[in-house]
């Protein structure tokens, strides 16, 4: 992909929040993060995980609890919570990657219940209600978060999403690197063909273990920054329906696609918001979405716009 | 709380009572991936549907065709309710399903999630959350039956007896009959039975719709037991996954047992320790995949 | 899209013209509109006992005032919170800086309330809560902006245990719903239990959304309690009654005392498995002419009868209103000192008065399910046993521990 597409991204990025409302558009950034994140396991590495909402919501739990009852800063949170949820992605992952296919999703699955139980019960994640109230804090100790810039009568946190498009670009960038590498190219090795892959000397376990970690790390940085966005951690980050989310967002955007992932994020959440006051139909039109994207499109937005542009995307 | 040999056995009833519905749901999912090998996350919606069949048959039928005396009865729900879903899923597996064999079998649990999540949106609109009573419950199995060691009622001994036959006589017909045999062999090997002249889509869209059919059924039985809620299958579904993982996926009987067991487990746990109940099917799951990974009553592949 | 674009239009607008108006005047209506945003259940467990039903008595308190608060115009928004907290709080964060919302109401569930409340405060705006039950919103979390409008675990523990307590059911135990709202209620009953002179001979906690609750109620039965308290809400209140019916437990003696019960869980169960039975509600439509009368015209509209959240939307709208009117302008200070010093005083709330804490404090009832017989209509449900005086229902003010109670 050529770098004006790239800049381009950038700048867009750097001034949407003149545009868009910032918290709106800083939503959107940890979903397309998330996204991206379980892509790089689904597009990449052939797994379907359904249970990534553990990784995504834990970490959120973690830095909250980091930064509002150890008053640590939340750069240090966020590593706190991206780190957590790159160990309990190596116990997920060492438990999963026994099985394959459709065994690999359901084991994902109910082990994302036993984390959802965790966070039920643990003392601090506050059960039902929540981790509440959880401070944005100063960066470093020194730039506050939370500060608030009136533009032509408009409060916009700019700190806060400043930081927080800085730590989607270093997500980003990760992941990209990560598909890019040989470390990459065994992977999409293993999706395509897993026996070849084991012939050829791979240790297959391992690399799909490390892209595991790898994936769970950066869903959990993604929940990570929610965390400090909406001041507060909350059940729905570790339930089910979230692991549904982010496979509708990535399959919606085009699986195994750079940028597919993030054009689902966008997608999926805008919806939400705008059909926030349809009460339950949202469910069925999600429902509906997923139906047609399965019969219809597989490859997802940018996916079938790549198969048109005749180029990866 | 003391626990004696009544209250245990007691709970283990009760465990029992829970452990049919695990276990007529898993078998439903077994069948279906046996043969399709799709994990039909539509399965706790069309439970929930069956449920709310024979709800709707009971109060709504008669006015909606101009007979406002009119009530489907439980007996008549119990068999029309499944024909229903079961027909649903016909249509189902005929024009969605089928175009997905060719591709990756994810798809499949994709396109069943998509459809629990439009099932259940529709019914949370029109129906109350917190549930409907159904209130078909026919006058012979009401009261209750002294075990001796408890007061068991009536119902939900029908439920077990009938659950059980159910689960069984499918078992019988899947492993032991003519019929089963081609099921089996279609699972084994597709071209080879189509080679002798066996229709096989047809063999696949029947054993799709006998599956679901099995939910249907399960919600029927299950409706005058509790709410019939536009949830009531979703909040079942995960740990009835959890119950075909632990069984070994696509076996028959390993589903049936396990569900049977677990049942029990779940029911001795809310004993000892009641919040983790939803919970320990999931802890069982982790310690049969570190030992067997392919689950108590799977083969090795 | 067509928000996200008028979002966008404005921002980019406000750019351009630097500066802005920061600090609104203190006089009048701030932006020319009162925005009043309703923020519940729309679609979950708890819908049909606020969701829509409680925008459409918001609407109809605007509409019984006029449509115009000192000759500007009022509006009403509403969306669902789903019962996440998260959600809640993303839309009251988007309401208040994009929408200029000047009050929320509903907030149905506790987990929503705590964070919609402290995000609210935390910007100076009103919420008014008419459905969520936890006691910590006018204590430990109490702000200056929080309003708890309609009934909390104190009331519904206390008035129902001194209502059953006295009459004989002196050893209670209790099924809970394994979350704050539950331990909150059980808490509660429990103090009260104690206090007259009962006890409390075992609990056991169970998963929210149990479909199953009949080995806990054998653990009820065999734990020898006359009394089984059902500190849980909803669907389980609802399963846990028909299956103790199911299982005979009434009959031998042991008595259901459901904590939080709604008209519409009654209408659920029907009145054959639900008769006898008695809880604290803070309203029932049957009251009087004046309840009778409101429940007459939102029926006509909303096809069922209001609950006590969707009445107390009402009267808390109507109130609200009538502050900003007597302070002469919306700035929440002047609004809240208004509240907090007028008597509230409708066909909802009799006694009505808002405390320094937040806490609306007026009469409660202990309420008894109608035999079948004695039911003359679709919603002739209950009838009221004892109106308990505002000032014996709630949690007396000595007693809280919200920090803007002066001691």
């Amino acid at each position: 992909m050529n770098k004006t597409i790239w800049i381009m991204l950038i700048i867009i990025g750097l001034l949407a929040p003149f545009v868009v409302y910032p918290v709106f558009m800083m939503k959107l950034l940890c979903f397309a993060l998330f996204a991206c994140a379980f892509n790089l396991l689904l597009g990449y590495t052939g797994l379907l995980s359904f249970g990534h909402a553990a990784f995504f919501g834990s970490a959120s739990y973690i830095t909250g609890h980091l930064v509002k009852n150890s008053g640590l800063t939340p750069e240090l949170g966020i590593l706190g919570g991206t780190l957590f949820a790159a160990l309990l992605g190596y116990l997920v992952g060492s438990l999963a990657i026994r099985r394959q296919g459709i065994y690999f999703a359901m084991v994902t699955l109910a082990l994302a219940q036993i984390v959802y139980f965790v966070a039920l019960k643990a003392p601090f994640t506050g059960g039902e209600d929540g981790l509440q109230g959880i401070p944005r804090g100063k960066l470093f100790g020194l730039i506050d978060l939370g500060h608030v810039y009136t533009v032509g009568g408009n409060p916009l946190g700019l700190n806060l999403y400043y930081f927080v498009f800085a730590l989607f670009c270093l997500g980003f960038w990760i992941i990209f690197r990560t598909i890019n590498s040989p470390f990459g190219q065994v992977l999409k090795a293993i999706r395509e063909n897993e026996p070849r892959a084991v012939s050829l000397g791979y240790k297959v376990e391992r690399f799909k273990l490390t892209a595991f970690v790898i994936s769970a790390a950066l869903a959990g940085m993604a929940g990570a920054m929610k965390s400090l966005v909406f001041q507060l951690a909350s059940l729905t980050d570790v339930s089910w329906h979230t692991s549904g989310e982010v496979v509708l967002m990535t399959l919606l955007g085009g699986v195994g696609t750079v940028l597919g992932p993030l054009v689902g994020a966008f997608t999926v959440v805008t919806l939400q918001s705008e059909l926030s006051s349809v009460g339950s139909w949202i469910t069925v039109i999600i429902g509906g979405i997923f139906v047609i994207c399965v019969l219809l499109f597989r490859h997802g937005f940018v996916g079938e716009l790549a198969r048109l542009l005749k180029r990866s995307l | 709380m003391d626990i004696t040999l009544q209250t245990v056995m007691s709970q283990v009833m009760l465990g029992l009572n829970n452990g049919v519905f695990y276990a007529i749901l898993s078998l439903g999912l077994a069948v279906i991936f046996g043969l399709l090998n799709i994990v039909n996350f539509a399965h706790g919606a069309l439970y929930m549907l069956g449920a709310y069949v024979a709800l709707l048959g009971f109060t709504s039928l008669g006015p909606l065709l101009g007979m406002p005396d009119f009530h489907l009865n439980y007996w008549a729900a119990l068999i029309i309710a499944p024909l229903v879903v079961g027909a649903l899923g016909v249509v189902i597996e005929r024009t969605m399903l089928r175009r997905l064999y060719k591709f990756d079998h994810l798809y499949g649990l994709l396109l069943t999630f998509g459809l629990a999540l439009i099932i259940q949106g529709v019914f949370t609109n029109f129906f109350n959350v917190s549930g409907d009573p159904y209130e078909a419950k026919p006058e012979i199995l009401n009261g209750a039956v002294n075990l001796g060691f408890m007061m068991f009622p009536k119902y939900r001994l029908w439920v077990i007896a009938i659950s059980l036959l159910v689960c069984f006589g499918t078992w019988y017909v899947i492993e032991r009959t003519k019929l089963g045999s081609y099921l089996r062999a279609g699972t084994e090997n597709p071209e080879l039975v189509k080679a002798f002249g066996v229709n096989v889509p047809l063999m696949i869209t029947l054993t799709y719709g006998y599956g679901v059919a099995l939910a249907a059924f399960a919600g029927v039985l299950a409706a005058p037991i509790y709410s019939v809620s536009p949830v009531m299958g979703a909040e079942m579904i995960i740990t009835v996954f959890a119950v075909v993982v632990i069984g070994g996926m696509g076996s028959i009987m390993g589903s049936i047992v396990t569900g049977l067991l677990l049942g029990i487990v779940e029911g001795l746990t809310k004993v000892v320790y009641a919040p983790a109940s939803s919970t320990v099917i999931f802890l069982i799951m982790v310690v049969v995949l570190l030992v067997k990974p392919a689950g108590l009553f799977g083969r090795e592949s | 899209m067509k928000n996200l674009f008028s979002i966008a239009a404005l921002s980019v607008a406000g750019l351009a013209l630097t500066g802005g108006m920061a600090g609104a005047a203190n006089t009048g209506i701030s932006d020319g509109v009162v925005k009043i945003g309703v923020l519940t259940d729309m679609s979950g467990v708890y819908s049909t006992l606020g969701g829509k039903g409680t925008q459409v008595a918001v609407e109809m308190a605007v509409k019984d005032f006029g449509g115009k608060v000192l000759g500007k115009p009022i509006q009403v928004i509403g969306a669902d919170h789903q019962n996440k907290a998260d959600i809640a709080s993303a839309k009251a964060r988007e309401w208040i800086d994009n929408e200029k919302v000047d009050m929320i109401t509903g907030l149905l569930n506790s987990g929503c309330a705590l964070a919609v409340q402290k995000l609210a405060s935390d910007k100076k705006r009103i919420t008014m809560n008419t459905g969520a039950a936890s006691t910590e919103l006018t204590n430990k979390s109490c702000t200056p902006y929080g309003i708890h409008y309609v009934y909390d675990t104190y009331a519904l523990g206390k008035v129902t245990a001194e209502a059953v307590v006295p009459s004989g059911g002196k050893s209670w135990f209790f099924l809970t719903a394994d979350y704050a709202f539950g331990h909150s209620l059980e808490q509660n009953t429990t103090k009260f239990v104690t206090k007259l002179g009962g006890k409390v001979v075992g609990s056991v906690r169970h998963p929210l959304s149990t479909a199953d609750f009949s080995s806990y109620l054998l653990q009820a039965q065999s734990s020898g309690a006359q009394i089984i308290g059902l500190a849980n809400a909803g669907g389980d209140t609802i399963n846990a009654i028909k299956q103790a019916r199911e299982f005979g437990i009434d009959k031998k003696g042991q008595k259901l005392v459901g904590l939080l019960i709604f008209d519409t869980d009654i209408k659920s169960l029907g009145l054959k498995v639900a008769q006898g039975m008695q809880f604290t509600s803070g309203f029932y439509w049957d009251r009087d002419n004046a309840t009778r009368d409101f429940a007459k015209r939102y029926f006509a509209i909303h096809k069922a009868m209001p609950t006590m959240d969707q009445a107390g939307a009402y009267s808390a709208t109507m109130n609200y209103l009538k502050a900003i009117k007597a302070a002469g302008s919306d700035d929440s200070d002047a609004v809240m000192a208004k509240l907090k010093s007028m008597n509230i005083s409708d066909f909802f709330a009799v006694n009505g008065k808002i405390r320094a804490d937040g806490r609306m404090v007026h009469d409660m009832y202990l309420m008894e399910v109608k035999k079948p017989s004695e039911s003359k209509g679709e919603w002739d449900l209950l009838k009221i046993v004892k109106t308990v005086p505002a000032d014996q229902a709630f949690m007396p003010l000595s007693e809280s521990t919200c920090s803007l109670v002066k001691k």
